[in-house]
């Protein structure tokens, strides 16, 4: 039958190459080409590690290696440099998020995320929308309010606390000028977060406004036309129209930002305010409990642990919901 | 930086925060017709001045104090300027901390760690992108994941590792651990995709090995999306801070951010500012003008993902 069939087929269609002399001679072709396919794998594969190897090892030597090892140190009673461990268990997660010195990380985190955020996003907002103004001269404007991003944060801080100096600093000065004696930026706690929030803002607004010119610069304009045709004024232009189109620029800044506040801010806390009484945030916790007086390195991992749960799941969030929910073009 | 948002090219993202003006003669003469003068200055000029006084004015500050004598950082009445300019700030900052061999560990650590952040950059980039193997997806999202994980929470694990091989207060040590680069990789990988297919297929039939095809084609035009990637890491890599700090003690083997602090934490009087505002604008105006001649690519790679 199948005799049959093929050779009325290959009666029909004469130059047809699949005819059945040759079949075995496929099979071995097929199995020749499976061969061939596996050693261009193999050869592929050494090509791949030869060139992403050494960059893949050191990924894993010192990031994925430290996140797995933190995990297991922060289940121990241990002070850095010392021989002696005990393990612990659950304690020193616990400690973090019920002990008042653990709570107060906490507070301090949420006030200079809150603040560092907002007050970055608003002012960030406000100049973009005035550079959005396509007036000459803008371009040196845009660089110069940026330029502070790119800046050493140790440097930054530094100069700030010379600005910040409550007998000689400029800002007392300028205090003393309208009768107002400067508060103690260094001795009160929380006139002491306040500052390294206003520091911090200084240094990332540039960040904010550029995005939001970006962003701004994606909304088309005969949208923004139509609606001064329709005699809408600038105040409902932008609430009605500026502010629902920028939405995804907006949620994307909002999320970038608290994790650049978590994590990004250390250097002018650290400089600014050595020893972190207010100033504590969860970053900087980190590194005065393994590094600095106390030495507690397995509750220093804990919080790390933490932090990298923290910043996983506001990653997370942005990915699940606010992708979805935000008005695109 | 964020991995969730979809980034475009660096390139499309310099031209989208670069827009020059349209046309820049209509622009002025709309800007200042009588109409419209009023709302230019009102809502337009004098935001952008109150702006840039805001971010220059403190800078400006710091360059002008590091040359006063301390008899005018703790004057009640200070001036704008130096009333008698001296270099004196910057001699002592020299005194107390080795300023060469700090200055010089500083750009050493900038220089070698940057290239090879960038080597390592470009080559996994174009094996993710090129190379088919099984499975290299997953390893994208493994260093899409590695670029969520803050220095911060693999700071102990590392002072470990490197203390346990040896490399407190050396270059490598400070060098090694921030090598791994998953933000170089991932801006690459996005513009290596973006390559016309066609540009490679030519060489292909030529017989071109991989390594041809990275180096004489892939490179070649990619070399904006490089830049952006290099600057972006000499900034980083400058302004260093926390490992640099964790993992030196000795002043000859610190960086210039982590002798500022040491600085820091010698002169403590009122009267040291100035000596201070010296060691800030030494570490400050390298970036300062890195960044006013190269800002277009700076300024899109730190905002990459930004952009639409």
């Amino acid at each position: 039958m199948a005799i049959q069939t093929q050779e009325r087929r290959a009666a029909e269609e004469p130059q047809t190459p699949a005819d059945p002399p040759t079949a075995p001679d496929e099979a071995v072709l097929a199995v020749e080409r499976k061969r061939a396919r596996r050693r261009q794998s193999s050869k592929n594969w050494s090509l791949f590690l030869l060139f992403a190897g050494p960059n893949i090892l050191l990924i894993l030597a010192f990031i994925y290696y430290p996140l797995i090892s933190n995990m297991y140190y922060s289940t121990l009673d241990w002070r850095l440099g010392s021989p002696r461990a005990t393990s612990v268990g659950l304690d020193n997660y616990i400690r973090f998020f019920t002990s008042p010195s653990g709570v107060e990380v906490w507070r301090v985190t949420g006030i200079f995320t809150a603040g560092a955020v907002i007050g970055s996003m608003v002012l960030g907002l406000l100049i973009a929308l005035v550079l959005n103004k396509k007036l000459p001269g803008r371009t040196i404007a845009r660089t110069a309010v940026f330029s502070p991003y790119v800046l050493s944060g140790v440097g930054i801080a530094l100069v700030w606390n010379f600005i910040f100096d409550p007998a000689r600093g400029a800002l007392s000065h300028i205090l003393g000028f309208f009768g107002i004696a400067s508060p103690e930026w260094y001795l009160n706690e929380d006139w002491a977060l306040l500052m390294v929030i206003i520091v911090y803002v200084w240094a990332n607004l540039g960040y904010c406004a550029v995005v939001f010119l970006a962003g701004l610069q994606s909304i088309p304009q005969d949208l923004i036309e139509a609606a001064t045709i329709d005699r809408a004024g600038p105040i409902r232009r932008f609430f009605s129209i500026t502010l629902p189109l920028l939405t995804p620029t907006v949620f994307f800044l909002l999320v970038t930002n608290i994790i650049f506040s978590m994590t990004r801010a250390f250097d002018i806390l650290r400089t600014m305010t050595p020893t972190g009484h207010g100033t504590n945030t969860i970053i900087f916790e980190i590194y005065l409990q393994s590094f600095g007086a106390y030495q507690r390195a397995g509750y220093s991992a804990a919080i790390a642990v933490v932090l990298f749960f923290t910043l996983f799941v506001i990653t997370a969030v942005q990915l699940r919901f606010v992708e979805r929910k935000v008005h695109y073009q | 930086m964020s991995l969730t948002n979809t980034p475009t090219t660096p390139a499309a993202a310099a031209r989208a925060v670069s827009q020059p003006t349209v046309k820049p003669r209509a622009a002025w003469r709309r800007a200042f017709e009588p109409r419209h003068l009023a709302d230019t200055l009102l809502t337009g000029y004098l935001p952008i001045i109150i702006a840039m006084l805001i971010i220059v004015l403190p800078l400006g500050w710091m360059i002008s104090s590091s040359f006063k004598p301390a008899g005018e950082i703790v004057t009640l009445n200070p001036t704008l300027l130096p009333q008698e300019p001296t270099l004196d700030n910057y001699d002592a900052v020299a005194s107390r901390v080795p300023l060469l061999t700090v200055l010089g560990n500083s750009i050493y650590v900038t220089v070698i760690g940057s290239t090879i952040k960038v080597l390592l950059a470009i080559t996994t980039a174009y094996a993710l992108v090129f190379i088919r193997v099984p499975g290299a997806n997953l390893i994208f999202l493994g260093i899409l994941v590695a670029l969520m994980v803050p220095a911060e929470v693999s700071m102990l694990p590392n002072y470990l590792t490197i203390t346990g091989l040896g490399g407190r207060n050396t270059l490598w040590g400070i060098i090694l651990p921030g090598l791994g680069t998953a933000f170089g990789t991932f801006l690459l990988r996005q513009h290596f995709k973006a390559l016309p297919k066609e540009l490679f297929e030519a060489a292909e039939l030529d017989g071109a090995g991989h390594f041809r095809k990275l180096f004489q084609i892939a490179l070649p035009v990619s070399l904006p999306a490089i830049a952006t990637v290099a600057l972006v890491t000499v900034v980083n890599e400058w302004n260093s801070f926390l490992w640099p700090l964790i993992i030196t003690d000795t002043p000859d083997k610190m960086t210039l951010p982590v002798g500022l602090n040491l600085l820091r934490s010698i002169e403590t009087t009122t009267a040291s500012y100035g000596i201070l505002m010296a060691g800030a604008v030494l570490v400050i105006v390298p970036m300062l003008i890195v960044f006013a001649a190269l800002q277009r690519y700076i300024v899109a790679g730190l905002t990459q993902g930004a952009v639409k």
